[in-house]
């Protein structure tokens, strides 16, 4: 099957090349542009603040309570989503495989999950990612500030997705083409990855780690 | 009304002096000094997720989505995307970034300057932790280089800078100080050589609130503080702020810091006004470059200071109730959270919080140079009926806040309204309730 092999072989390979080098670079042109010295009198101490950055890292997964009225279904439907999607890719038995096979190891303990869990869950994701869809597409605020990364972003995923979802459940054709149809998609994710918005997974500590560490330097609320 | 006591011929208009690639090569200057690590980490992180639209007045007011804060900084983030992310170069080549055009530049002024008060609530609901309101802030400073901030703050901030006074006046500040002084017979020490304490007034509490000014003056002389104002430094707003001038900003602090420095203070206290505050307490070092030889502290902040020190003690007042507005720059931006409700409390006060309080109040509509912006009216009236059913909620029959200038907004809101209450200075309750 030269479409498998090719996408499990080179194609997995470049797309790894590209993905790594690709997020360093990322990274590496935000985080060595230098900091500002601060030399306002601090309320805090520098202790106080690095713990109140820390918190914040944890604490700004969960809405304060007066935004909840607004914004909880939003967050509900994307934290679910991105939940589901962890949940498939570290703990479903294919993947683990996949994780243990590419990296050349064997982890002593990797716990999985039942497959028809992992089922269930996969299409439980896939309605999450239909709903965040739908809003991004009828939600006046979401529409206006969509660009062409958060489209094809979804796009990507919704691919991988239910390629994965058809070779789980054999539907779509010769399994071998399904399967080469979601390593390919996940070739492409890794590909788009650092160009793209999904870089968001590297970036989202550090932002609230430094924003939980200005805030609380002034005793700000954070 | 207003805190604009000065017309403008053509208010709202762009510096005209300026071809349109100046203005976007000047922009595009300003906004490249800011690219540094948090910034370029607030940029990036951005998911489109649209929450900060729900922490914004102004879209909750309107629903209008153009007033998403993340937005405002659309410029901006084009800017670094084009000029210094990091794939700037591939970008430029392929054309997949294009130019900002003085058009783009123009249109944002609203957003950035009438639709914005730099309040700070977006950033505390972005999930990625995105400072979205100190990217608004390098958006409007773009906006003044690039001669589009709005002349009603821009003139100021030239005028404030030169002359220590935003507006011409008839009557001198410092001689409005002294009048204050003789009409509410409260001596106000001016000029003192040294002092350990320089305190400033609100310019808008100068010509609309007086009795706020002599308030302050009144518990600082019953707590037997040893302190000053400086005729050459007496106004603590700083239109450089407002207006996004850097520049000007630090010139205007200077000011200050000098008069500070020569009568060796120890300690620069800050009225009832929040963006003196920020601009004060946490810009001024960073524009100066070095640490002040002083503290700052809101007055507020301060008085509670004595009032834990036992020299301010407060009588008991009957059990009126009363609602509080959390300033933004005081409170939420500048943690001055505990110090108002421990005044409140030394005088009984029944106070009936709002829904959103403290770190999560909303912003009075005003603050950051909108009061001064007479085309902004309409909107913020909108925005401020949020506010205004907030406090009728409480069922408080009095309304307390500790900034002059969401004490204009909220005056001007209650007059548009027909509203049943108008905003008290907390200072003046405190001067009015001191134990002799």
């Amino acid at each position: 099957m030269p479409i498998l092999d090719f996408a499990r072989g080179p194609m997995l390979h470049f797309a790894l090349i590209v993905f790594v080098f690709g997020v360093l670079w990322r990274l590496v042109t935000v985080f060595l542009l230098g900091y500002r010295k601060h030399y306002s009198e601090a309320r805090n101490s520098a202790a106080k603040s690095m713990t109140g950055a820390a918190v914040a890292v944890g604490s700004r997964s969960w809405p304060h309570p007066e935004f909840i009225p607004r914004t909880g279904f939003g967050e509900a439907v994307g934290y679910g989503y991105h939940i589901g999607l962890f949940a498939i890719v570290l703990l479903g038995t294919p993947h683990v495989e996949f994780w243990q096979n590419l990296f050349g190891f064997s982890a002593p303990y990797w716990p999985t999950l039942p497959t028809g869990f992992i089922n269930v869950i996969s299409v439980l994701t896939i309605g999450l990612m239909l709903i965040a869809t739908i809003r991004r597409v009828t939600n006046p605020v979401l529409r206006r500030i969509s660009n062409f990364d958060d489209y094809f972003s979804l796009v990507i995923l919704y691919a991988l997705m239910i390629s994965g979802v058809m070779a789980v459940f054999g539907i779509g054709g010769r399994y071998e083409y399904v399967l080469a149809a979601h390593i390919i998609s996940f070739n492409l994710l890794l590909i788009w990855y650092p160009f793209s918005k999904l870089m968001h997974a590297f970036y989202i500590f550090p932002t609230r780690f430094i924003q939980g560490y200005l805030h609380s330097r002034k005793g700000a609320a954070s | 009304m207003s805190t604009a006591s000065q017309t403008f011929s053509n208010p709202g208009a762009v510096d005209e002096s300026l071809s349109d690639t100046e203005r976007v090569q000047n922009a595009m200057q300003s906004f490249a000094t800011h690219f540094g690590a948090n910034t370029a980490a607030n940029l990036e992180s951005c998911i489109h997720c649209g929450m900060c639209a729900e922490a914004c007045h102004y879209y909750i007011a309107t629903e209008d989505p153009k007033y998403t804060p993340i937005l405002k900084v659309e410029p901006f983030k084009k800017a670094y995307r084009r000029e210094s992310g990091a794939f700037a170069p591939f970008f430029k080549l392929f054309g997949f970034k294009s130019k900002i055009t003085a058009d783009e530049l123009e249109q944002w002024q609203e957003l950035l300057f009438d639709s914005c008060n730099q309040c700070g609530r977006c950033s505390l609901i972005c999930p990625m932790g995105i400072e979205v309101a100190e990217l608004i802030e390098i958006g409007r400073r773009g906006m003044f280089e690039a001669g589009l901030a709005p002349r009603e703050l821009a003139e100021r901030a030239h005028r404030q800078a030169e002359t220590g006074q935003p507006e011409q006046s008839d009557t001198p500040y410092p001689e409005m100080l002294a009048e204050i002084g003789r009409k509410y017979d409260v001596d106000i020490p001016l000029d003192r050589d040294t002092a350990e304490v320089m305190a400033c007034v609100p310019r808008t509490d100068l010509e609309n609130n007086p009795s706020a000014i002599a308030a302050m003056a009144q518990v600082l002389n019953a707590t037997g503080t040893d302190y000053t104002f400086r005729s050459d430094a007496l106004v603590a707003e700083n239109y450089g702020y407002y207006a996004g001038s850097r520049g000007l900003q630090r010139k205007i602090s200077m000011r200050i810091i000098d008069q500070a420095k020569k009568i060796k203070a120890s300690t620069v206290l800050v009225p009832e006004c929040g963006h003196a505050y920020t601009a004060l307490r946490w810009q001024a070092a960073e524009l100066a470059g070095e640490p002040l030889p002083f503290r700052v502290r809101h007055v507020t902040e301060y008085l509670a200071e004595l009032l834990e020190a036992g020299k301010l003690k407060l009588n008991k007042i009957d059990g009126e109730s009363f609602a509080f507005h959390d300033p933004c720059q005081i409170v939420r931006k500048g943690g001055v959270t505990d110090a108002p409700r421990a005044l409140m409390n030394a005088m009984g006060v029944n106070l009936r919080e709002m829904p959103n309080k403290k770190g999560f109040s909303f912003c009075c509509a005003g603050g950051g140079g909108v009061n001064d912006l007479e085309r902004a009216k309409p909107l913020r009236y909108k925005a401020q009926e949020l506010k205004l059913n907030e406090v009728d909620s409480t069922g408080a029959k009095r309304f307390l806040t500790s900034c002059s200038d969401c004490r204009v907004a909220f005056n001007d809101a209650g007059e548009h309204f027909n509203w049943d209450k108008r905003p008290e200075s907390l200072v003046e309750l405190v001067a009015a309730n001191i134990k002799e």
